[in-house]
């Protein structure tokens, strides 16, 4: 049984942003179906009482003072803007009000 | 070829420092030498020819006046394009950063600006270092010095065969899976990732930020460790960088080239030896060098480490998960390329439409995974499953290194296979880190050192240490090095 | 055509039990923003408070601000909270363009403090507000919608985003739902914010001003009928006022109530306050439920706050706004009901600073009840914003106390400083309102008068004293006012030799 539908891959798609083919759709659900039948190998480890590691570096409490470091300039900002209007980042209309 | 280029990175440094030649005439043979061969071997994405030499010409100006210089001063260096350099051109191996130039410099080059090194460019990667092979780079592969017809390992394939193509002594490259040490054992350099948190990310374009690790490339040891002396240290804007000094890693390379190894015990995973291992000529070059490193005084002890066998599966669900969230700053809005916007689309459009044109294949693949393995309902059977698995292999190192001070391993299971064997099929691609992943996952250095050819293809030989115990690995390698030589690529020229 | 006739609001209260609960963001007010060393400060030119972090700039690394921790913590004893012993940020992943790297750093599961309270005052009682979380986040930039109606995003042609705002902390403070407020739920709600507005004051983090966004406030609620489960609740944005939040519940508990009378389903949605037409507006509907994929930030390291920090913290935290009253109404003299009334009309603080200013508590009180809320009430504004400061109300008031002002003038006089005229003084001298105490002028007045009035000057003459009383107002009236009545007497007096 396929681990991953074709479906929901296109729902993937959607909300990583990418506007994949649908041609892409029939690739990727394939090659991410052998991937994930074999990723999921993870689950055949008894791991319950095992506490997760987000971090390999035993620190903690790493804090910054509260002290002002020089910004950018404003041209330096928008320097790399695909597209800029009364100093600001243009885009095009939004149409959620949330994603 | 210049003989200049030929040189280790101590030489060039001792000939400048001892005014038998300039740094502005060591960056122009090397200058040349990409003129000469990079169309080949297509290590680099951007030469940056004057500002390299600009600062060769400062360092020969600071040693005109008596300045002190450092250990490096006056060496070229080729940087993975991954990391950040203030107004020099940034892709990371994509299309969506084309033409991207950062107002910043990220802490190892601003690190190696102040060492006085000089920067000769930007190498070839996998897009955003997720890859095995550079073959997903959007602007082409690099071509395998040894064999122009494979791969030169990934994502830091650039990298890797620039130095191995002479065309620098020394280059960065960052590791997340094996990103440096990979492309170090098929290119017969040595590629050394140190412990995560002990040299800088601050400016390395995430991957995955848990695994990220920048780290030296050289076609020796000892350079490998100069370098790494030079890049790593405490940085208090990556708030993952460990708050303690370097190993003494330069020390522990000149120890280990005394060729003295009596009473260090090497490990060898019994797990590695199952499952899907090395290839025979791999394997045979792996244990003629076990058999060197013996001779040296080693002793070889074999470890268990039973949950090395889920670290891939585990591997690529946290890299990608993280990867999922670390890309989705390429949108078109601030910076890099966008797509689509005729004044008609919306902004989801525009911004879906750019991320299609902007990633590769293999960038997408990762991202919509990892957008799986984060899902409610899924993240805890995939990322939550994923992270406990991590402490596991942990622990695995941890009660390892109780009985052992390094495991060894072949680098990579195969050694450089030709273009485009392993596209079609993903996970296959996936394979060649099986031997580096448990060590980025645990957090430990991990360093690949040449030790022989299979068919005429260069061998790695991986020795891992335990985290902030970096030098250790140095000294093993060093003493390999002085057993079984480093490795000369054939001629490009004609 | 038919209309819904909405219920009013009573019985919408009778016939059903309103819950509510309230999220309240608050921009700490740090020099630097969360995870960069950019200044806060407010109303820069578009994006010069940006650097490679707070721009989500490839390659750039968060490092969290202890100053922002500490208010963080601060925030959570004012409020009786449980202080974590160790808890991470988490990645908040979704898209929207004034999110510079499209996640924003919040807490998720393991927020900095937990499982507190606050006490609040409605009529008299005590309600205690279960306060479920306190935790850090950054704030969004801003984006100004271009080409459609009024700078909405609806009909908008294009967006422009400037990322000033962008990383600034952001605490957030979630209460836990609170039952059984009945009628008085909207008044519930004010007194809360109104009561953590001056918490976070009184500690300094926050300049807490509702509309500059600085402390923001969206509002939860449900009905169901009583002995029945709770509703399904509703989310009311973009509430920026203290009177909004208590029309925002009062009027989604109208609407709500309609609904459900004619047999209608609440859906959970997210709502918004419209401060114009004192209702509430459904938000745009979502496709599909918003899966955010929280995961812990791998760039950040756990907070483990030391136990003997957080006692230190505990041990300076400035007295409780609570106790603070009651000083304050010690000292003042007050009764409890004029103490509430001083609280409901929101100027403790605003007495305070005015008494701090030289003025005694009286005048002080006299003032911001008296002429001012009427003021504020005329132009449906927060006394706070009347256009007044305690300072200008004491230097009025000197100004009276001195024989400057009358007290018609000084009514006169604080218009002036409403209209931003400037100082009391300013405004006096630049409209010529001082009390007329010029003897010569107001002689000259006195003759007119009485020469004006022969009649009543031979009264007043003949010892009816009484009779002056209309020379006076013929004096008042010909200053135009500015004559000190007490003086102008004495003068008529003395000139017919009546005294």
């Amino acid at each position: 049984m396929a681990a991953i539908s074709r479906d929901e891959v296109a729902h993937l798609a959607r909300l990583s942003r990418l506007a994949v083919t649908e041609q892409e759709l029939d690739t990727f659900a394939g090659q991410l179906d052998v991937i994930l039948q074999a990723v999921a190998r993870v689950g055949e480890v008894a791991a319950a009482e095992i506490p997760p590691t987000s971090h390999s570096v035993p620190l903690t409490n790493v804090l910054r003072e509260d002290v002002v470091i020089n910004c950018l300039t404003r041209e330096e900002a928008l320097a790399g803007a695909p597209d800029v209007e009364a100093d600001r980042f243009r885009v095009p209309r939004i149409l959620d009000e949330e994603a | 070829m210049s003989d200049l280029t030929r040189l280790t990175a101590v030489d060039i440094a001792k000939r400048i420092s001892d005014g038998d030649v300039s740094a502005e005439e060591v960056t122009r043979a090397h200058l040349d030498r990409i003129a000469a061969v990079d169309g080949k071997v297509h290590a680099f994405l951007h030469v940056d020819a004057d500002g390299a030499i600009a600062a060769a010409q400062a360092v020969d100006a600071r040693r005109a006046r008596g300045d002190e210089l450092g250990p490096l001063a006056g060496v070229p260096v080729a940087v993975k394009d991954v990391l950040t350099t203030k107004n020099v051109p940034t892709t990371a191996g994509s299309k969506i950063l084309e033409g991207w130039r950062p107002p910043y410099d990220s802490t190892v080059v601003e690190r190696l600006r102040d060492a006085g090194t000089v920067i000769l460019g930007k190498t070839n990667m996998d897009e955003f270092a997720m890859g095995s092979s550079t073959e997903y780079s959007a602007y082409g592969p690099t071509n395998n010095p040894w064999d122009l017809g494979r791969i030169p390992g990934g994502s830091g394939g650039g990298s890797a065969a620039a130095i191995a193509a002479y065309e620098a002594p020394l280059a960065i490259g960052t590791d997340t899976g094996g990103s440096i040490r990979q492309p170090g054992a098929v290119t017969g350099t040595v590629g050394s990732k140190p412990t995560y948190g002990g040299t800088s990310r601050y400016g390395l374009i995430a991957f995955s930020s848990s695994l990220d690790t920048p780290g030296p490339c050289a076609r020796t040891v000892l350079d490998a460790a100069l370098l790494h002396e030079v890049m790593a240290g405490h940085d208090w804007r990556d708030s993952t960088s460990i708050p303690q000094p370097v190993p003494p890693v330069v020390e522990a390379a000149k120890r280990g080239m005394t060729g003295d190894l009596t009473g260090v015990k090497l490990g060898l995973v019994t797990e590695f030896g199952t499952g899907e291992g090395a290839e025979p000529g791999v394997l045979a070059a792996f244990n003629d060098a076990l058999a060197a490193l013996t001779k040296l005084g080693a002793e070889i002890v074999e470890v268990s480490a039973p949950h090395f066998q889920y670290a891939l599966p585990a591997y690529y669900l946290i890299a990608p998960s993280e990867c999922s969230s670390n890309l989705a700053r390429f949108d078109g809005v601030r910076y890099g390329l966008r797509v689509g916007d005729d004044g008609n689309r919306s902004l989801e459009e525009v911004m879906s439409l750019t991320r299609e044109a902007g990633f590769g294949p293999e960038v997408k693949r990762r991202i919509m995974l990892g957008t799986y393995a984060l899902s409610s309902g899924y993240y805890d059977a995939y990322y939550g499953q994923a992270q406990k698995v991590r402490t596991l292999i942990t622990q695995d190192f941890n009660q390892a290194f109780e009985q052992v001070d390094v495991l060894v391993s072949p680098t990579t299971p195969f050694v450089a296979f030709p273009f485009g064997s392993r596209t079609s099929d993903p996970y296959q691609m996936y394979l060649a880190d099986l031997f580096t992943i448990p060590t980025n996952l645990y957090g430990g250095p991990g360093i690949s050192v040449p030790c022989g050819l299979s068919d005429g293809l260069p061998v790695g030989f991986q020795i891992m240490a335990p985290t902030m115990a970096d030098d250790r690995m140095y000294r093993v390698a060093a003493a390999l090095e002085s057993a079984v030589g480093t490795l000369t690529p054939p001629s490009l020229e004609g | 055509m038919t209309t819904t006739t909405l219920p009013d609001y009573d019985a919408a209260v009778a016939a059903f039990e309103p819950v509510i609960g309230l999220e309240t963001h608050v921009e700490l007010g740090t020099n630097t923003k969360m995870f960069c060393g950019c200044p806060t400060d407010f109303g820069g030119e578009p994006n010069t408070r940006v650097c490679p972090v707070c721009l989500g700039l490839p390659g750039a690394l968060p490092v969290a601000n202890k100053a922002a921790i500490e208010a963080t913590i601060r925030i959570g004893l004012a409020l009786n909270c449980s202080i974590a012993t160790w808890c991470r940020f988490a990645r908040k992943n979704y898209f929207y363009p004034d999110m510079p790297k499209n996640f924003q750093i919040s807490q998720y599961d393991e927020p900095l403090c937990v499982d507190g309270y606050l006490d609040v005052e409605v009529d008299g009682r005590t309600v205690r507000i279960g306060i479920e979380r306190v935790h850090l986040e950054e704030d969004t930039g801003k984006t100004l919608h271009v080409g459609g109606a009024t700078g909405r995003i609806h009909g908008a042609t294009e967006s422009l985003v400037d990322y000033n705002r962008a990383g600034i902390p952001l605490v957030e403070i979630v209460t836990k739902p609170v039952p059984g407020a009945g009628a008085l739920a909207p008044e519930i709600a004010r007194a809360y914010v109104t009561e953590l507005r001056d918490i976070l004051r009184g500690l300094g983090v926050s300049d807490v001003r509702m509309e500059e966004g600085s402390l923001r406030c969206d509002v939860n609620t449900s009905l169901n009928r009583p002995g029945e489960e709770w509703g399904t609740r509703t989310e009311t944005k973009n509430v920026n006022s203290l009177r909004s939040v208590e029309r925002a519940v009062r009027s989604e508990i109208i609407r709500q109530a309609a609904v459900l009378e004619s047999g209608g389903r609440i859906i959970q949605e997210t709502r918004h306050f419209s401060e114009e037409t004192g209702d509430t507006r459904p938000g745009r509907s979502k496709e599909e439920a918003t899966d955010y994929r929280y995961f812990p930030e791998p760039d950040l390291v756990p907070l483990a706050p030391d136990p003997q920090w957080v006692e230190e913290l505990r041990a300076a935290l400035p007295e409780a706004p609570r106790v603070h009253r009651k000083r304050l109404q010690e000292a003042w003299g007050l009764s409890d009901l004029d103490m509430r009334s001083v609280v409901n009309a929101g100027a403790v603080e605003l007495i305070e600073q005015t008494v701090a200013a030289g003025a005694t508590a009286a005048a002080a009180r006299k003032w911001w009840l008296g002429e001012l809320a009427r003021r504020a009430n005329e132009d449906g504004i927060e006394l706070s914003a009347v256009g007044a400061t305690p300072a200008q109300v004491a230097e009025l008031q000197t100004l009276v106390d001195g024989g400057k002002l009358n007290d018609k003038l000084a009514r006169v006089v604080l218009e002036g400083v409403i209209a931003g005229e400037g100082s009391p003084t300013a405004v006096m001298e630049a409209r010529g309102l001082a009390v007329v105490s010029d003897t010569g002028a107001l002689t000259a007045a006195v003759d007119e008068a009485i020469a004006a009035n022969p009649d009543v000057a031979a009264k007043v003459r003949d010892g009816k004293v009484a009779a002056a009383g209309a020379l006076v107002g013929a004096v008042m009236k010909t200053t135009k006012g500015q004559a000190d009545a007490k003086t102008v007497r004495e003068l008529i007096l003395e000139r017919l030799g009546a005294n």
